[in-house]
Order: C-alpha cells, then sequence, then structure tokens
C-alpha cells in the first residue's frame, strides 16, 4: 500500500506537541521544509534532537516550537554563531542536554540497534561527563577498564531527507550519509521526504544504495528542494548565501519574525518557498552532472 | 626569502601545513586547517589523505568547502560514510594520525575550551558552539595541531570548562585516562610555535620573524618559558603564499583576516 501523502498530512498525523524529533542530515539533506511545515503548524513543547542544531532548529526555536534541544554543536556551520539558540539557553529559557559528536550518533546507534548504551573509549576530558548526568561510566567486564557510556536515544518521530524514493519508502542515499540511517532505524515513526518519487523498479536497479528500507518508513512525501538552504547532493548546492545572511536576520527578534511572516507562514509549502526565492537564486544553486560509473549486479 | 608580505591567517597556515609529512592521515576541519593540509598536500605531501568528520574519506577538494559538509567535498573522494563509522572506526579505531582543533581559549597544559566562559555551566556567561568532534580527536589523534591568533584571553593558566583534553594537570594525568592519542603537539600562533615540554606544560620552541619572546609574554595569560635553544621558523614562501592566494582561497575568505 502506497505510502504516500503530503508533507503538511504527514507532520499533522506524525509530529504532536510534546514529542521527540528527529530532523536528520549533517549539514547535507537538512529537511528544512519540514519544519517549516512543523512552526505552521504550531506545534509546542518539542524536544529537538540534532548533532548540530543548525538554520532548522535555530528558526523552530525562535518560532516557539521548542521546549528543550539535545545537540553536539550549537554554531551556524561556517559563518560562527547560532544566535537565537545560543541566547535562549544563555538567558535559561531552553533546556538542554549536550553530548560530543561522537555521544549523538552513539546514541540514535544504541537506540537503531534496540540497545539500552552504547560504551564510547576513554577521550580525557572530564568536564561534560561530569556537567550531564546521562553521561556514566561501566566497568568493560573484559578488561576491567572504565568505559564511557550514553543512553540509547528514541525519537517519537525521525524526518529523513532523501534524494530517491519509491511509494513504499524504500529510500536511496548518496553523498553525505551523516546519522540518516540511525536516525531512521532509531525513531518511532519515520517520514521520508524525497526529491523524486520513483517506480520501485529503479530503487530494485541498485539495492546497496537503499540506506533506509521501507518496513521501517510510516509517510513518504514528495518535497523537491526541501533541503534548502542546505544541499542534495548532485541536486543543488548548499545556499552559503543565506547561511551568511542568517547571521545578519537573526541579530535580532524583529527581523526573525518578518522572516518566519515572510518565508514561512507567508507561503503553503515548499513549492511556494522554491518558487518564491526566484530564477536567480536556482541558478545559482544548481550543479552540474557528474556520473558514476555503472555497476553490474549481473542477471540472476 | 619572501618578496610578499602575508597575513597572520597566511602565517599560520603555512607554519601547519609544513607539521604535516607525506603519507599522513588529517582529520580536516573547515576554515585554516583545510587551506593548510591542501597546502601541504600541493607541496612536500603529496601523499596527505584528507578525512573530513562528515564522513568523506580521501577528499578532492576542487574548490574552497565553506562548511565541514560541503558537497565538493564528496565529488571525487574515495569513500563516504556515515558519521558512526568516522568516528568509530576511523579515529576510535585509531586510524587518524592528524587531528587540527581550535576553541576559544586553550591553557598552559593545552586543554582547550569550546563550550562555556564565566558563570558555571548550567549559568554560563557566554555559551560558545560546544564540541562537535573536538573532544574525541583531542583524545584519539596520534598527533593533535592548534591554530590560533596569539591572544591574552585566547591563553589563560586554566581554562573555564575542558572540552578537550591536553595534558590536564599534566602528562601523568592524561596517560592515567588511558586516551589513546598522543595530545596537542604544536600550537601555531602568529607570534611563533610553542610544544609541550616533558610535563606536558607548553613552551615558546619557535618564533616567527620579527616576533619576540616579550610579545609572546604579554600575550599569553601564564608565565611562559622558551625554550634554550629558541629556533626562527622559516618565512613563508612566495610559492606557498601564491598557491593559497591564487589557488586555495582565491576569495580571501580565511586567509584575509589580521
Amino acid at each position: 500500500m502506497s505510502k504516500i501523502c503530503s508533507l503538511t498530512e504527514a507532520i499533522a498525523s506524525y509530529v504532536h506537541d510534546g514529542d521527540t524529533v528527529f530532523c536528520a542530515g549533517f549539514t547535507h539533506l537538512i529537511p528544512f521544509a519540514a519544519g517549516h511545515e512543523i512552526i505552521r503548524q504550531g506545534k509546542k513543547n518539542l524536544t529537538l534532537a540534532r548533532a548540530t542544531p543548525d538554520l532548522i532548529y535555530d528558526q523552530m526555536v525562535a518560532a516557539g516550537c521548542a521546549k528543550k534541544l539535545v545537540f553536539s554543536y550549537i554554531g551556524n556551520p561556517g559563518v560562527g554563531s547560532l544566535r537565537i539558540v545560543r541566547e535562549e539557553l544563555e538567558a535559561g529559557r531552553l533546556e538542554w542536554e549536550e553530548y560530543s559528536h561522537f555521544g549523538m550518533i552513539s546514541r540514535l546507534q544504541a537506540g537503531a540497534a534496540g540497545l539500552p548504551f552504547m560504551p564510547m573509549n576513554q577521550t580525557a576530558a572530564p568536564d561534560l561527563e561530569r556537567s550531564n548526568p546521562n553521561i556514566r561510566r561501566v566497568k568493560d567486564p573484559y578488561s576491567g577498564r572504565d568505559v564511557i557510556t550514553v543512553p540509547a536515544l528514541n525519537p517519537d518521530v525521525g524526518i529523513i531527507h532523501v534524494q530517491r524514493a519509491d511509494q513504499n519508502g524504500n529510500a536511496q542515499v548518496w553523498g553525505i550519509l551523516g546519522e540518516q540511517k540511525e536516525a531512521a532505524f532509531a525513531s518511532r515513526n519515520v517520514i521520508i521526504t524525497a526529491e523524486e518519487i520513483v517506480e520501485e523498479d529503479v530503487i530494485r536497479s541498485d539495492p546497496n544504495r537503499t540506506l533506509i528500507p521501507g518496513l521501517i518508513v510510516k509517510a513518504v512525501c514528495h518535497v523537491p528542494h526541501c533541503a534548502h538552504p542546505s544541499y542534495t547532493q548532485g541536486y543543488y548546492d548548499r545556499d552559503n548565501v543565506f547561511y551568511l545572511n542568517w547571521d545578519k536576520i537573526s541579530e535580532d527578534r524583529t527581523s526573525v519574525n518578518t522572516w518566519l511572516d515572510e518565508w514561512v507562514h507567508g507561503v503553503k509549502d515548499a513549492g511556494e518557498y522554491w518558487q518564491k526565492l526566484g530564477p536567480e537564486t536556482h541558478a545559482r544553486l544548481a550543479v552540474k552532472p557528474r556520473y558514476a560509473a555503472p555497476v553490474n549486479y549481473g542477471d540472476y | 626569502m619572501s618578496e610578499l608580505t602575508y597575513t597572520a591567517s597566511e602565517l599560520m597556515c603555512i607554519n601547519a601545513a609544513r607539521l604535516l609529512r607525506d603519507g599522513d592521515v588529517v582529520f580536516v576541519g573547515v576554515g585554516l586547517p583545510n587551506l593548510a593540509c591542501n597546502l601541504a598536500r600541493r607541496t612536500h605531501a603529496p601523499n596527505l589523505q584528507l578525512i573530513y568528520e562528515a564522513g568523506v574519506i580521501g577528499a578532492r577538494p576542487s574548490r574552497l568547502p565553506l562548511s565541514i559538509g560541503d558537497p565538493t567535498l564528496v565529488s571525487g573522494a574515495v569513500s563516504v560514510c556515515g558519521m558512526f563509522d568516522i568516528f568509530s572506526q576511523y579515529l576510535q579505531r585509531g586510524n587518524i594520525d592528524v587531528g587540527f582543533l581550535g576553541g576559544a581559549q586553550i591553557d598552559r597544559f593545552g586543554n582547550i575550551n569550546a563550550t562555556v566562559i564565566g558563570g558555571d555551566y548550567q549559568n554560563p556567561k557566554v555559551r560558545l558552539p560546544g564540541s562537535g568532534g573536538s573532544q574525541e580527536i583531542a583524545g584519539w589523534a596520534n598527533r593533535c595541531y592548534i591554530m590560533t591568533p596569539h591572544q591574552k584571553r585566547r591563553f589563560p593558566e586554566k581554562v573555564d570548562f575542558i572540552t578537550s583534553a591536553g595534558f590536564l594537570g599534566g602528562r601523568a594525568q592524561r596517560e592515567s585516562t588511558g586516551a589513546r592519542g598522543g595530545g596537542p603537539l604544536v600550537i601555531v600562533t602568529n607570534l611563533g610555535l610553542m610544544e609541550p615540554d616533558e610535563s606536558g606544560e607548553l613552551v615558546l620552541t619557535a618564533l616567527h620573524p620579527g616576533c619576540t619572546f616579550e610579545q609572546v609574554q604579554e600575550n599569553t595569560g601564564w608565565q611562559v618559558r622558551a625554550v634554550p635553544k629558541l629556533r626562527a621558523t622559516e618565512p613563508p614562501l612566495d610559492s606557498e603564499l601564491r598557491l593559497l592566494r591564487e589557488e586555495l582561497d582565491p576569495g580571501g575568505i580565511y586567509l584575509k583576516g589580521s
């Protein structure tokens, strides 16, 4: 049975006030359109988890969707500070839980594998472990040495953007893989957003490229350009100009609210948002093709 | 001898590049570390293996990467893997020779703070970005290098928060934790090079052309010691400066600074 629905329907069905939400993507494939839809639907008290909150969570925090942030690096990647998140943390208005990148991905890996926690070797750095009671130690039963542990993370909803998927949610990804697979397997409900919806035959022609199988997916949404201003490898480039602009926009709340009114509340969906960006931006973000050599699976 | 004048960023970048050995497997960050690694690859270390924390192995970026996950890192790379694999199979397993680190504060024993300044952890005066990948890089890369401008506020005697371990209170303390990596080996600043002595304390080992010990002392938050045989670094070569300016960062995005 087809799992295809609109992003509006998927968010309405699977994201509820108070949920823990994981919008996946390490720089690449960040599902901004889903974040914007969550803002439009006025979801509240969310726990937002991501290694790098990036602009997507800065915008969701600014819009009042978040109660808590779980993260490992709060910067505007390649630009500087993530102003809204930083301001809210410094003011004590936003709860937070902090890990290193490896701690975050280990939490997801445990969640994805159905384990209660994940062990990691010691790094010698003492202070984060002291500050976060969720970072603990156990004795390795084989060597007797201490290993660091982090608890499994099992988000209520994982939103994962991919290059292509079929109607059952079998999803293929190439380029930077980040935590897409772990986030999908760890989450209770998985929403796939895809640049392209393809026939099952296309997926079956290259099974090694399928990162997420449809059997763990609840909803499949066709959302071209979902990741702007981040990017989708082979489809469009990262909009570094916007990342720089956000640094200015987020200097004060009035300009943030004006931006949200115009670019989130003022558009119906990702399609309208992309059209509003205009042909100059489209041309600036266009990429020339560079194809992989085909592989021969053999006709058995 | 160089004909060209150079910026502080160019000076640090060139000196960091010279620390890399041909064949090193390097965990690269964006900005100056990326430029230093690509400069080394284009000069004395053609077999340098660039690994980016976004999960890209053997990257050959054809344009200047503007974020840690820039798509130019992927096209033409040897391999791409997920985040769990890059941190576990590459870094934790011990497959990384060199890591580059940065931070708001670096102390006398090479400990790095990228988390909070002032107040306490729950109520900080300034909230910084946090560890990202640096806690594990500092713990597990065989050698770590740090590039930072030499300023007193960046070099306190003791950091407010140890995000990434140097030698903690001394080498023995780091060793007792069992962390596999060798810790910080060289701190490259715009004034010279600092390296840990046998106790793990950072001491001045070299000065850049025209720089003095007094400048270093003025800009460091503890009583700095210099090694008896203080070296002078080789001035940047015109060929190094041209590569950086004309090919690696033609827009001057990272190199224009100071």
